[in-house]
Formats: structure tokens, sequence, C-alpha cells
């Protein structure tokens, strides 16, 4: 496999990058949507963003509340402040959609993803790699004479720090879940 | 199951056509006398004639197609009747639940397809809970803005007995759009209404879909207030066009003293329209000198294109209510110095007479047609469809609307063959109304098969043409914009209306001389059955006022002598 070519802060990376350019500030939100656990609901809300040109950078979905039939997508995307309310209202006015919260304004929030990282080398790059995951609190979750692959959870600026700096220490492939986000508090 | 579920909704018609996949509900539908049902001949058609019932009555249309070959042809209606609000419940077939993703016979992924053209869509793959989703789907389709929705049922569902659940135990999901507004907005927006200088009422379709109740408080609060009203194409028949205060139709073929009303307000009143970009024009100089109140039931369209100052969510309806009753409550203020002022200017504008044209005595000028056809009818029990391109706009400038729900157009998706379908579905609702479809020959040759349907079902509807035998809409463009480079634009080959009408079994009339046109269109109407008016006018006549793409309301073209270089390179990649 090629080397990674990752840019720095690669959450930036957005499957459907339809930005205008021109446009005012940018602003990055982090929305949590909590909707129906029907079939073609994750597509309605992809549909909604590719449709309208609005940006994906993460989108993750699991069911969280298996009697209510309840599921909870969280988004992160970018745009400019209309953009943004327009998401919102976008999607709040979908049958399938409880609620629509914006993390990113509601308060703080902690947000956190999880990564596995393969990382390949021999000699003092492997010793490298083990020493500085040590420092990112990364597990080692499978490894081989030639190989680990590291397990971390945080933020998504941290996965990108870990990930540049396995980089030259012989990283191969990374696989992310995207970010999951609760507002702090009660 | 299906047939007892809509009858449960108090459906008595429903538009469709049989196919493998729908063979049991049809089977059902052959059991009882309480539903019609209408066999159209393209399931465009049937589509086109539930959004003419739906808008005609306020009630929902009801579309039942088969699967595959049957849904797709069902989705430009659905598109259609999505853009402008129209609420459908459309029933398709689909293969059995154990054949599905198989490519099987007349597959295709319904909701898949018609995810992003219908507000909401279900497939239903347990017949337990098929009488509940179809009353959800009545729910949804006419709760908030209203739209399309569909639901897709297997063949195996169909045949299967259920559990059925009767409508008051549905549960009706969490939807349930807020329909009163904030009172504190609805506070600043009548004390912008006491001080304004310069108000301006700007209506759009939302006002129809309200109900005639919501028209009603707007007509009481014009006539209170005293102030200009003006409305989109959608909302035409809200405000009644006799109106003393109507200014007409705004937008890029409005009238002139609407389009400079709208670009040289203080304080515009935005009841249930989106701010579409055949509004707005340039956006960055659109009326900018207001400060905009906007009421819409969708919280998407607020802020969407214009920032408003007074955002209002809620049903037009209750809106105005409330604002009426509170501006009334706190004495009735308004600023008459102003608002006199700001009259005397309208007047100014309207003395431009923007709608003049030149007259023939040899040929017939599509804008002579619409005033005798207008003066002829006027007073009828009339409904209006059309199809689009310039007669549509000829239409809406030179007949007027006295009342709701008898105007029924394409205007969000500009949808060539909607009029003929949508006239049908307008006269099953109003057997006894004179319906008239304004249409441009090319237009119509794109849904003509539906006048099989019209002869099957007794629909006499009159299908006005108004022949240039152009793409008559195209070739404007093409004209000012393309160097008079006529690519395409010509109806070539047409057929014979005339002979076509006899070949369906209705009448044929065509019209050429001005001086017949009079007892022409008396005939069309008192023909007892439907009629295909061929009406030979002007070939190369252009619609104005008209404001080019990317220009803003005070730019406007009244004539030919304004037209040369007057859309500039930016403004042609518009459409
Ligand atoms: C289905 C569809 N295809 C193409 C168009 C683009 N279009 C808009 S108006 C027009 C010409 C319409 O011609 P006609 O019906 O004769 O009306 P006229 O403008 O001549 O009055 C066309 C091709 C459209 N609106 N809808
Ligand atoms: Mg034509």
């Amino acid at each position: 496999m090629s080397p990674l070519n990752i840019q720095s802060g690669s959450t930036s990376h957005s499957a459907y990058d339809l930005r205008d350019p021109h446009a005012e500030v940018i602003e990055q939100h982090t929305l949590a949507v909590v909707v129906d656990n029907e079939s073609g609901v994750l597509a309605r809300v992809i549909g909604l963003f590719s449709g309208r040109g609005y940006n994906i950078e993460s989108l993750t979905v699991a069911e969280v509340d298996h009697e209510g039939h309840r599921s909870r997508i969280t988004i992160v995307t970018r745009g400019t402040p209309q953009v943004i309310v327009q998401i919102k209202a976008q999607l709040f006015r979908m049958v399938p959609v409880h609620e629509v919260h914006d993390l990113t304004v509601d308060g703080p929030s902690v947000q956190r993803e999880l990564a596995l990282f393969k990382v390949a080398g021999k000699g003092d790059h492997r010793i490298e790699a083990l020493r500085l995951a040590e420092i990112f609190r990364a597990n080692v979750v499978d490894s081989t004479l030639e190989s680990f692959v590291f397990e971390m959870t945080g933020t998504p600026e941290k996965i990108d720090a870990f990930a540049e700096l396995m980089r030259p220490l012989g990283l191969r492939e990374i696989a992310r879940t995207g970010v999951a986000a609760l507002s702090r508090g009660a | 199951m299906v047939v007892e579920a809509l009858r449960e909704q108090g459906v008595d018609v429903v538009f469709g056509y049989p196919g493998g996949a729908v063979l049991p509900i049809y089977d059902e539908i052959f059991q009882q006398n309480d539903i019609r049902h209408i066999l159209v001949r393209h399931e465009q058609g049937a589509v086109h004639m539930a959004e003419g019932y739906a808008r005609s009555t306020g009630k929902p249309g009801v579309v039942l197609v088969t699967s595959g070959p049957g849904a797709t042809n069902a989705v430009t209606g659905l598109t259609d009747a999505l853009m402008d609000s129209i609420p459908l419940v459309v029933l398709t077939g689909q293969v059995p639940t154990f054949m599905i993703g198989t490519d099987g016979f007349q597959e295709a992924d319904t909701v898949g397809i018609t995810r992003p053209c219908t507000k909401h869509n279900w497939l239903v793959k347990d017949t337990d809970k098929l009488s509940e989703v179809i009353h959800q789907a009545f729910h949804v389709a006419t709760k908030g803005r209203p739209g399309p929705v569909l639901i897709d049922i297997p063949k195996d569902v169909q045949f299967a007995t259920g559990e059925y659940t009767p409508m008051p135990k549905a549960k009706v999901t969490h939807y349930q759009p807020r329909v009163k507004g904030d009172m504190e907005a609805i506070t600043r927006m009548v004390e912008m209404m006491e001080t304004a200088e310069r108000p301006l009422f700007y209506t759009g379709g939302g006002v129809i879909n309200s109900g005639p109740a919501a028209s009603q408080l707007l007509r009481e609060f014009v006539a209170a207030t005293g102030f200009p009203i003006t409305s989109t194409l959608m909302g035409l028949g809200a405000y009644p066009a006799s109106g003393e205060n109507w200014l007409g139709m705004l937008g890029m073929h409005g009238l002139y003293e609407a389009n400079l009303a709208m670009h040289g307000c203080d304080l515009m009143l935005n009841i249930g329209a989106r701010f579409d970009d055949r509004i707005t024009g340039r956006i960055a100089d659109f009326s900018p000198n207001s400060r905009k109140v906007h009421v819409d039931i969708d919280a998407s369209s607020l802020n969407k294109v214009i920032r408003a100052d007074v955002p209002i969510l809620g049903d037009v309806g209750h809106v105005l209510e409330d604002a009426l009753r509170l501006w009334k409550a706190r004495g009735r203020k308004l600023n008459k110095a102003g608002l006199a002022k700001w009259w005397k200017q309208i007047n100014e504008w309207r003395a431009v007479k923007c709608l003049t044209y030149k007259n023939s005595a040899t040929v017939i000028k599509p804008q002579y047609a619409l005033e005798r056809l207008e003066a002829l009818t006027k007073g009828m029990d009339r409904y209006i469809t059309t199809e689009v391109g310039q007669h549509q706009m000829w239409a809406a400038q030179f007949l007027g609307f006295e009342d709701p729900n008898r105007w029924m157009t394409s205007g969000g998706l500009g949808t060539m063959g909607y009029g003929l379908p949508a006239s049908i579905g307008v006269q099953v609702a109003h057997p006894e109304a004179l319906v008239i479809n304004v249409a441009g020959e090319a237009s119509w040759l794109m849904n003509m098969q539906e006048m099989g349907t019209a002869m099957q079902f007794r629909a006499p509807v009159k299908q006005f043409i108004l022949n240039n035998e152009r793409l008559g809409m195209v070739r404007q463009w093409q004209e000012l914009l393309h160097g008079e480079r006529y690519s395409q634009s010509w109806s070539e080959s047409l057929p014979d209306f005339v002979k076509l009408a006899e070949a369906f079994g209705c009448k044929g009339i065509q019209c050429k001389d001005p001086k017949d046109l009079d007892d022409a269109i008396m005939e069309m109407i008192k023909y007892d059955g439907p009629v295909i008016f061929d009406c030979l006018v002007e070939k190369h006549e252009n619609c104005f006022p008209m404001i080019p793409s990317g220009k803003p309301h005070n730019e406007m073209l009244l004539g030919e002598a304004d037209t040369k270089g007057a859309i500039g390179s930016k403004g042609a990649v518009l459409v």
C-alpha cells in the first residue's frame, strides 16, 4: 500500500466537498440528530447533504435506544453560519427526525473518535512507535514481528497528531470511526 | 385493506394505472363503489391530475400505480408536487418482499428513487402495519408544509391478510409542525406595520395552502390597512385581482408596479412565499432598503435565500389572525402620510401600463386572446390550469383570479405537460365548473394522450392552445441572449389539432382571425364536452415585462425597444 497522504487536519477531507470557496466565514459544527431507526433514514440524511451541497466532515450512526427504535447520528459539518442554520432546519423538518442538537453552540461538549493505526517497521522505528503510543495512551491490539496495530480514542486533533508522528515510523493504514459527541453536564 | 383505509380517510377518487404488482388492490377497487377510479393514459398524467384535484379542493390527491415503470413514470409529478407543496398520497406496487433486490421483473428501488422527490416515503413489509402507514401518510402529506408522500407496497403484503388499524387508533407520528407564530415576533411585525412609510404585502402559495380562512384574513388585513399587495405566481387568487390594492403578480414576468414596489418598499411582509429566484432577481440588489418580515410554516424557508429581520415560523392563517387582532387592539395605527405618498408613487408606476401590447387586426396576439377569454368567462364558475412557457406568463398577467384554488400552474418545477392532466383532475373534482387549460402547443403535446381520459370520464375540459408554432419561451431567450440563433425552438410537424380532436372523439376548433375569436371562444364554452381549441397566434411575440436573469427589479425590460444588449454574459448562465 502506498504511504498515506494525510493532510494536516485530515478531518477536513470531506466526502462532499462542494463548499462555495467565496463564502464568508466557514464554521465547523457538530450536530447530534436523534432519528427513528427505520430503513432508509441514513440515506435520507446523507441525501440531504449531497443533494443540497452541504459538507459531511464525519458521520457516525448507531442505535442508542433499542426499545424506542431510536438512533443517534453525529455529524460534523462545515459551512457559513447561514448554511449551518439551513442544515439544522432541513434536518428538523424530516419526518423521522426527532431532535437536532447543535453541540457547538449548545455549550461545552465532549467529542471522541476511535482510530486504528497499522504501523510496520523494524528496529528503532518499532521502539519509537511503541514509546509514542504510550505517551498518547494508544493500545496495541495486534502485533507481529514487523507490525503493530494501535488503537486510540481521542479528539480528532489528537488522532491527527498521532498519525503525523507515525508517518515517518511506517504508518501503513488508518481506520477512523468519525466523531461521537455529547454535551457536558447533566 | 388499502381501500378501507382510503375510504376512512374520505378519499372519493383515485387516479391510477394498473399493473402486475398492484393487481390485488385493483381487485379490491373492482369490488366496491365508494371510491371512483380514473384510469389515466400515463402515470405522469395521474400525478398531475391528483395535483389539480388537490390544488382545487384543498384535499390530498391520491394516486395508484404499479411497480417499476409505473413508479418511475410518476417521478416528474412527485417532484412537481414537492416544489409546489401539493399534498399527494401515491401508492406504488412493488415486487414481493422475497424478491426485492433480485432485479425481479418490473422491480425498481422506488423508495430510493423517490426519496429526494417526496416529503416522506415508506416501504411497507408487514401487512399489519399497512393501514397505519396509510393513515400516517395522509397526516404527513397534509400537515405543515404540504407535499407528496409515497407508500411502496410489495405484492405479497397486498395479498396477505392482516390486522386493520382504524384511523383514530393509528399512531400519528411525532410529526406535528407548529402552527402558532411566536407572539413576540408578531408584535414586532405589527409595530413595523404601524410606522412603515412604504409597506407591501408579498404573498405566496402558502396563503392558498393554509386554506380559505387565510385568504379571508389577508383580504381583511389589506382592506383595513390599505397596504398594497402583490403575489407570486403560486399565490394568485388569495387576494382578488379586482381588489383595489392589488398590484398584480411580481417576479421575472411580473408587473412593473409590483416589482418596483418590491424594490422601493421600506417594509416587506412576506406571507407564505419563499423568495424564489424568479422573484428576487439579483440577490445583492433585492429590495435594498426594506426591513423584511417572513411568515412561513417551514423553518428551512426562513433565512434560506434572503435574511429576514423578523422571521415568523407558523401557519399563515394563524399568524395573520393573531397579527390582525393585535393590530386592531393597539388602535389600528398607520403612517397615513407615508402611505398616501407611497400610493401616489405606485399610481405613477401603474400609469406606465406595462401590459400594453401592440394589437393587430389581422393576427391574433396571444395577449388579446387571453383578454377576450377573460372578458368572456369572467364571473363564471371558472378554473384555469396552464402548461409552461410564454402562454403561462400571459395567463398570469391577463387573467384575473378572484378566489383561491382557482389557478393551477406548475411554478417551482415548470413542468411542460402539467396543464392538460391537471385540468382533468380539477374537472373530476368540480364536474359542473368551466375548466380551461391555457396551453402552448409544445407543452400540450407532452401529455396529450390524456384526452382519452377526458373522453372516457366525460370531463368537459377546454384546451385553449395558444399555438405560436414555437417553443416560445425558449425562442424568446434565444432572441434576447443567444443572438437570435433559434436552435431547435420551432414546433415542427405539428398535428392538425382539429383532426386530432376528431380522432379522440371530442370537438376541435381552430381560430386565426381576431374577428372570429369571440364567437369561437363562446362555441368552446358552450360545447358540452372536451374541446381542443387551436388558437393560431403571432409567432414571434415576446413576453414583457421581463427582468433579465441576474438583474435587479428596477432594471426591468418593458418592451422590444428595451431589449438590445440587456442581458450580459453573467446573466446568460442563469436560467
Ligand atoms: C418538461 C420540460 N422540458 C423543457 C422545458 C423547457 N421549456 C420551458 S418553456 C418551453 C417552451 C414551451 O413551448 P410552448 O408550450 O409552445 O409554450 P410557449 O412558450 O410557446 O407559449 C420549454 C421547452 C420545460 N419547462 N419542461
Ligand atoms: Mg408555443
